[in-house]
């Protein structure tokens, strides 16, 4: 989307330059993918016959894609699940009225939010065996995925619970709830729809992350393709490693388009419902920190 | 135990370096490309406006280590090899570009159209407003979540470890080997190190922040 104000609706002059303008860079756009195209054409890389073994049944390829997605997105399923309900657990302890579990409960969100995410993959890999516990990669990287995305999610929670307006918790004590009972009934059932989209949005994170199981050598997507590339090259050379590359990536942006459109469609949604009226729109605290905000 | 740090004290402060080094080049790139990205966007040509939306979305639903992959394995198939290091830097810088421009464009989106109306009513060409006008205001009011971009930005090159770059991360992995008491030392040191880019960058955005403040 652009800001229109930032320029007048143009005069004749005006057009013609933008119109010279849009040709220029249209063909500077054109003559960079031609530029692409031709240097992997030179090299044979567009050769259809390099392409079908993707869709081949015989060469297995396809099927060993499709079942590194689905490990990929069992990964992701089963992270998001558990970082969801301790992100929730969390987030309410750490707007808790005892100073100790809002203490105990901050440093651990701070702690997880701080470190990079393929640290703690690590240190659950390499340094847990040196305590006797060994963990496969699988575990490895799904509690990896776990401990980082609740302390996100936790915050996300937090906003999204203080994103109700007050007056909400007020009339909901008035008429003489518990404490956990305004928080169950009143506060998240709001909150919840307000972060939806976020929560998606994370989501979309979580999936990325989910590659770096391909660092400690967890058969996910990235992984899958480079094995099929490791037991192609001996009979075929580097015939199809190209290829292999460009399905893997290509399946992760796909995928992740989907669900971020997903998340734009829910956040129009829930805009416009009349249930999440009662709370301001979900803004994450914005000073810079150590943890960085922002999960990118 | 004290002894194990310091037999590997050269090796961790090259690892640390080598982080630095990768997160200060790869967060220009970052910057220069986002800025260059955002203006694309907020620009009257369609071409250019389409190219960087493309590029923002694309790079923002890749996972980065696709990214390092394409790099580092793809490049060559069109007949640009670069090294790991070279690779890492593009990576980071290329991937963390698209945030940039989002954190940048945001800002341009919250510069009230009033001056931007104004810098056009005194005749300022499109570039002439954004470059004297707009700009400036913008980069003011996303300087926090600027800072929150770099400070994952750190963070994410640590993924530059799987791909040959014996930064931290990498340290941690070599040295894993050693016993317990040991490798959590190394594990702390790595934690330190990490820490030892972000407070600071953390302190100075946030003191940046308050001089650059406008009240609206």
């Amino acid at each position: 989307m652009s800001t229109p104000v930032l320029f007048d609706l143009p005069g004749p002059r005006a057009r013609a330059r933008i119109r010279i303008a849009t040709v220029i860079g249209t063909v500077l756009v054109v003559a960079l993918v031609a530029f692409v195209l031709f240097r992997l054409g030179r090299n044979g890389q567009l050769d259809p016959q390099r392409w079908s073994v993707l869709f081949d049944p015989a060469s297995g390829v396809p099927q060993a894609l499709g079942q590194a997605l689905l490990r990929t997105l069992r990964v992701a399923a089963v992270a998001m699940l558990f970082a969801t309900v301790l992100g929730l657990l969390l987030a309410v302890g750490r707007l808790s009225d005892h100073r100790a579990v809002r203490i105990a409960v901050t440093t651990v969100i701070e702690f997880f939010r701080a470190i990079p995410l393929l640290v703690v993959i690590f240190a659950l890999y390499f340094v847990l065996p040196s305590f006797g516990i060994r963990l496969s990669t699988y575990a490895a990287l799904t509690i990896g995925l776990v401990l980082y995305n609740m302390a996100v999610l936790a915050e996300i929670f937090r906003a999204g619970i203080l994103s109700v307006d007050r007056g909400q918790s007020e009339a909901a004590y008035g008429i003489g709830l518990r404490k956990s009972q305004v928080m169950r009934l009143v506060l998240l059932p709001q909150a919840v729809r307000r972060m939806l989209p976020v929560l998606v949005a994370q989501l979309v994170v979580l999936l990325k992350d989910s590659s770096l199981g391909f660092i400690i050598g967890y058969f996910e997507l990235l992984r899958q393709a480079r094995s099929l590339v490791e037991f192609f090259t001996p009979r075929f050379g580097n015939e199809y490693t190209f290829q292999l590359y460009v399905a893997a990536g290509l399946i992760y942006i796909i995928v992740n388009v989907l669900l971020s459109q997903l998340a734009k469609y829910i956040e129009r949604r829930s805009r416009r419902s009349p249930k999440t009226a009662a709370t301001t729109a979900l803004v994450m605290p914005d000073a810079p920190s150590v943890t960085g905000q922002t999960s990118i | 135990m004290v002894q194990f740090f310091i037999d590997n004290f050269p090796l961790l402060r090259d690892a640390f370096l080598k982080t630095l080094e990768l997160s200060v080049l790869a967060g220009l790139l970052a910057l220069v490309l986002g800025t260059l990205l955002a203006a694309f966007r907020v620009s009257p040509i369609t071409p250019l406006r389409g190219l960087a939306t493309f590029y923002v979305e694309t790079f923002r639903n890749t996972p980065l280590t696709v990214v390092f992959f394409f790099i580092i394995f793809g490049l060559p198939q069109i007949d640009f090899a670069v090294g790991f290091f070279t690779g890492a830097v593009l990576s980071v810088g290329l991937y963390t570009a698209a945030f940039v421009c989002e954190a940048v464009r945001s800002g341009i989106n919250a510069v009230p159209p009033g001056q931007a109306e104004a810098a056009r009513a005194i005749g300022l060409t499109f570039g002439q407003s954004l470059r004297e006008v707009v700009l400036p205001q913008a980069f003011r009011t996303v300087v926090p979540p600027l800072g929150n971009v770099f400070i994952a930005m750190v963070k994410n090159t640590s993924i530059a470890a799987g791909f040959a770059v014996t930064e931290l991360t990498a340290s941690l992995q070599r040295l894993s080997n050693a016993n317990g008491g040991d490798i959590l030392l190394v594990l702390v040191a790595v934690v330190i190190g990490y820490m030892l880019i972000t407070l600071p960058t953390a302190y100075v955005v946030g003191r940046v922040e308050r001089r650059v403040a406008i009240l609206r």
